[in-house]
Formats: C-alpha cells, sequence, structure tokens
C-alpha cells in the first residue's frame, strides 16, 4: 500500500488560489482545523470555501482569503454565529451561494456518482431559488410530472475532513458519534486530504472501534497528515471536546481590531505547534483566573 | 416563579403545554424540537398523549423515554443511531414533526433564520437558511417565537427560509403536497392558519394575555375570531411532569417569564 503521509505544509502546496475547496465536519464539530490554519500561513488566496460552516469559514473570511462561501448555514453550535463570516456578508466582502443543508449534501452526493444533479422537493418555494438564479427545476419524465429542484453537482478542486484515526494508506476512521459528511466532500474532490489526531497501524483499526466507525477507505484519500490536536477548538469526541473557553475568546476578540490583532499573532501568526502551546497556555490562563475569582 | 393566573400555572408552563399539542395524533415519527419551551413539549407529548413519538438525544441517536432536560449523555437510553445523513431520510420520508424558531415570521407563514434586510448584502447576517426549505415542503413544521413583537411577526420576511401557504401553493403541486405550517406558539398565544386564504389566525391566548396585546405586538393584519379562547391548562399530570420530573431546575421560566 502506498504511504500517503504529508505534512501540512505538503497538503497546502497541493492548494492554489482560486480553488474552490471542501471542508468536512459541521458547525463547530471535527473541523480540520490544523489544515485551515496551514492555509491561513500561506499565501492562497480567492479561495471558494464549501462547508457545513464553523469557524473554518469564520478564520477563513477573516484573513481575506475567501472569494465565495457555499453553505447551508455557518454557526459555532453553543454560539449561533461566528461573528467573521457574518461580518463578511454584510460588508460585502464575499460573495455567497446559501442552500438548504440537505440540497448541500445532494450537491457532493451528486459530486461523488458523477451525475450532474439530484432532485429534490427541498428548495421550492423557498428565497433559495430566488437568491441562487443559476438553480434549475426539473420534470420528472414519468407519470407523476413532479417538478423538483435539480440540485447540480459541488464538484471540489480539493477536500480535507478530519478523523480521529487513519493509516499511513489513508483509511480513515471517525470515533464520534457522526461521521457528518465527510466521505462525500472526498468523494467529490479531486485532491483529498485526510487529517488525524493519530496515525495508526492499519491492524490497529478494527480494535479502535466498531466496523462502522472505519468509513473513510482509501479509495477516497490521495494524503494523510497527523496532526494532534488538528480539530481545535472545535469538538473531535471522544479525542476531546469542543474548546468553549477558547471559543468565546476567539468571539470576543473578533469584535474589536486591537483585540483580533493581539488573537492572530498569540495563535495564528505562529506555527501548528506554536498554536497548540499557546492555546494550552490560554486554557491555563483561564483556569488561574477563574479560580482566583472564586477565591475572591 | 411568577403566577399568571389563580391556578398557579405559569407562562411558560402554557407554552409548553401549547408546544406538546403541536404532536398531538402524531404517531410514530421523529419529533424535532428548538428551544426550551418546544424541547419540554414534545417531552410532555411522549410522556402522556403521544406516546410512540421518537425523540432524539439532540446529537447523533433517538432515545427512549423523555430524559429531563440537560440529562447526563450517560443516563440516556439509545434507541438507534441518527447522524445527520439519516436525518435527512426521515424529513425526506416525511416521518418528522419540528418545531423550530423563526428570527421572522409573515402572516401566510413565511419563516426567516437567514438575514435581517437584503439577502445580497444582509443588515444581519443570521445562521443561514439551514433546513427549514426543505423541512417545510417535506413534513409538518411549526414555530416557536419566545419574544413575540412587530419585529418578529412581520408583513414579509426578509428572506423566505421555511416556506409558508402562499409560497408553497404558488411553487405548485411538488411543493405544497406535504406541506403543512401547523402552529406558531409565542410567549402570548396560539396561532394557526385555519382561514379561507391560510392566512395567520389567533388560535388562542395564554391566560394572563390580552386579545389586543396580541395585536399590537403583531405587524400584520391578524385574523381575530369573534371567540378566542385560552390556551388550554395543563393538567395536574403534566404541571407534576414539567415540575419535578422534566424541568425541576426551571429553564421554562428563563425562557419566557411571567
Amino acid at each position: 500500500m502506498a504511504d500517503k503521509r504529508l505534512t501540512l505544509e505538503d497538503l497546502v502546496a497541493e492548494l492554489d488560489s482560486g480553488m474552490t475547496i471542501g471542508f468536512g465536519g459541521w458547525g463547530s464539530r471535527r473541523k480540520p482545523m490544523a489544515a485551515v490554519r496551514a492555509i491561513l500561513r500561506s499565501d492562497l488566496t480567492d479561495l471558494t470555501v464549501v462547508s457545513y460552516g464553523g469557524p473554518d469559514v469564520g478564520l477563513l473570511c477573516a484573513a481575506g482569503k475567501v472569494a465565495k462561501v457555499v453553505y447551508g448555514f455557518v454557526t459555532l453550535d453553543s454560539i449561533p454565529t461566528d461573528p467573521h463570516f457574518k461580518a463578511a456578508r454584510q460588508s460585502g466582502a464575499i460573495g455567497a451561494m446559501e442552500i438548504d443543508e440537505g440540497m448541500f449534501y445532494l450537491g457532493l452526493l451528486a459530486a461523488s456518482q458523477r451525475v450532474p444533479f439530484l432532485p429534490t422537493r427541498a428548495g421550492l418555494g423557498s428565497d433559495v431559488l430566488a437568491v441562487n438564479p443559476s438553480l434549475r427545476t426539473v420534470r420528472s419524465p414519468y407519470d407523476d410530472g413532479e417538478e423538483l429542484v435539480a440540485m447540480p453537482a459541488l464538484r471540489l478542486d480539493a477536500a480535507v475532513v478530519h478523523v480521529n484515526r487513519s493509516d499511513a494508506a489513508g483509511s480513515g476512521q471517525i470515533l464520534g458519534p457522526d461521521p457528518f459528511f465527510d466521505e462525500l466532500f472526498l468523494g467529490a474532490a479531486d485532491r483529498r486530504f485526510v487529517t488525524t489526531e493519530q496515525v495508526v497501524a492499519t491492524d490497529e483499526l478494527a480494535p479502535g472501534g466498531p466496523l462502522q466507525s472505519m468509513c473513510i477507505s482509501r479509495l477516497l484519500t490521495d494524503g494523510v497528515v497527523e496532526t494532534p490536536g488538528g480539530a481545535h477548538f472545535t469538538a473531535c469526541v471522544p479525542d476531546y471536546g469542543r474548546d468553549e473557553g477558547f471559543q468565546r475568546e476567539y468571539v470576543a476578540a473578533a469584535g474589536d481590531p486591537d483585540a483580533w490583532a493581539a488573537f492572530r499573532g498569540r495563535f495564528l501568526d505562529v506555527d501548528e505547534a506554536g498554536y497548540q502551546a499557546a492555546t494550552r497556555r490560554a486554557a491555563d490562563e483561564r483556569s488561574a483566573a477563574k479560580a482566583a475569582k472564586e477565591g475572591a | 416563579m411568577t403566577d399568571t393566573t389563580d391556578t398557579g400555572v405559569t407562562r411558560a408552563e402554557y407554552c409548553a403545554v401549547a408546544c406538546a399539542e403541536v404532536f398531538r395524533g402524531d404517531g410514530e415519527v421523529m419529533a424535532s424540537a428548538f428551544g426550551t419551551a418546544p424541547a419540554l413539549g414534545a417531552r410532555l407529548a411522549r410522556l402522556t398523549f403521544a406516546p410512540d413519538l421518537v425523540l432524539t438525544d439532540g446529537d447523533a441517536a433517538l432515545v427512549d423515554g423523555a430524559p429531563p432536560l440537560g440529562a447526563a449523555p450517560s443516563s440516556l437510553v439509545l434507541e438507534s443511531h441518527m447522524p445527520y445523513r439519516r436525518v435527512f431520510d426521515v424529513v425526506w420520508s416525511g416521518r418528522r414533526n419540528l418545531i423550530m424558531m423563526a428570527s421572522q415570521i409573515d402572516r401566510t407563514g413565511n419563516q426567516n433564520i437567514s438575514a435581517i434586510g437584503p439577502w445580497a448584502r444582509p443588515k444581519a447576517q443570521l445562521i443561514g437558511v439551514r433546513g427549514a426549505p426543505g423541512n417545510t415542503v417535506n413534513h409538518s413544521t411549526s414555530y416557536w417565537v419566545p419574544n413575540h413583537s412587530t419585529r418578529a411577526f412581520v408583513e414579509q420576511v426578509d428572506v423566505v427560509s421555511g416556506v409558508g401557504y402562499a409560497r408553497a401553493a404558488a411553487a405548485g403541486p411538488s411543493a405544497s403536497r406535504f406541506h403543512e405550517i401547523r402552529y406558531v406558539v409565542s410567549n402570548l398565544g396560539v396561532f394557526d392558519f385555519a382561514t379561507p386564504d391560510r392566512s395567520m389566525r389567533l388560535a388562542s391566548v395564554h391566560p394572563g394575555v390580552s386579545i389586543a396585546e396580541v395585536v399590537e405586538s403583531t405587524g400584520f393584519a391578524l385574523n381575530v375570531p369573534d371567540d378566542v379562547p385560552d390556551t388550554r391548562d395543563p393538567t395536574p399530570e403534566e404541571l407534576d411532569l414539567l415540575r419535578t420530573v422534566l424541568d425541576p431546575s426551571g429553564l421554562r421560566d428563563r425562557e419566557v417569564r411571567g
């Protein structure tokens, strides 16, 4: 089997400005954040970001990397909206394709299956069709004659997903309760990357969880990056939950240019090891501040 | 906890019971409920008059019974795996009944959670349309508005996310075939669309609320029948379930006061 292991820098070198890139996960859950941070450090720009959106979208918008976002929602789960995405939409800095989250699923599925569209009722009657004038309906060729939305394939130049375990050949294992749509992001993409908490030997996968957890086959992967904490600050259960304290810091900093510059300097203008060390220190500081407050 | 009537039932408890009524008559369908009163309503229904209702753990599983709000995950009895991809199978099969929130809702039942102002360059970007377009044309949908005001109840929503009656009809039979907006529940009353033109009607007011207050808080001409009943009282069993089993810490009274 091919050894597909890469570094984050290798992964970013496979991407180009202007690409359409899909990011796995959902909201503020199991997002390939280490890959997002590596993109923030690169000179990539003008990206179309396709995502069940969370802070991946927000951070890329904040860094001016984004030409357009394709989404059904952008949320931090425990905080309803992402401040950077909100600001980018409200200032008109980015283009947008906002669709029903089920249409989004069918777009990835159509791309994975190499068909131009899949039909759905979702979208009919809503402003999704009005704000996306390129969307078309299709009439059933059968006797029912139903007219349905023809959700176009969401073809991706590249996709990145983050999993709990993978072997070096790119067989990925998701140990949390929901695999989301990661398999379809990879299926829809030309260049397919899995980042993982841990690279393990192939024979360690099955003992590590039920067979259903081994849901990313190496048929779907071109590159594997081992990056512990690679979904931080989003949730990556059972390895770790969402870092709610840090997520609140992220949101608070976004509200003020000076605070954001400081946040960026401390957490983003550093390499991945530097990020992990800085967020651990930040967690210690929050604990100390909390203890001091409770002691006072 | 502030009593609003001589029975000591709080406004939030009326809201929870009104939300439970959304699920009356449902058989084995998946109940999804956003907000505290809807979450309590679905659980109340499951424990009383809709025993076959299927509840979720809010993550990726269906749960047996009706766990209290904030129950520890380890205390839940799981029935089935329900990751998001499978949720769409349920949505599109129609075996679901949902109470969503609405930042805006209008006279014919369109809902908006996408953006305030023009979509192309919004004054305020909200969460996004999410699953509202697909939900509303596939299965029964109701809405929960904990803070009834002319900003929430508007003549026309800015971005149609959830599809209302007029829009579903205009979009044709494929849109209207499985479309049903069952109720809108707010902190002031319960609303339905049982009018000839399917525009919103005041179905009941919560005890302690005047019809004038509902009308003044609504930004469009609401249908008000000659006789508007009060929202029904919780039964003693329902009150006991709410207060001692499902929500002993009183989260409901923090969402809706009075």
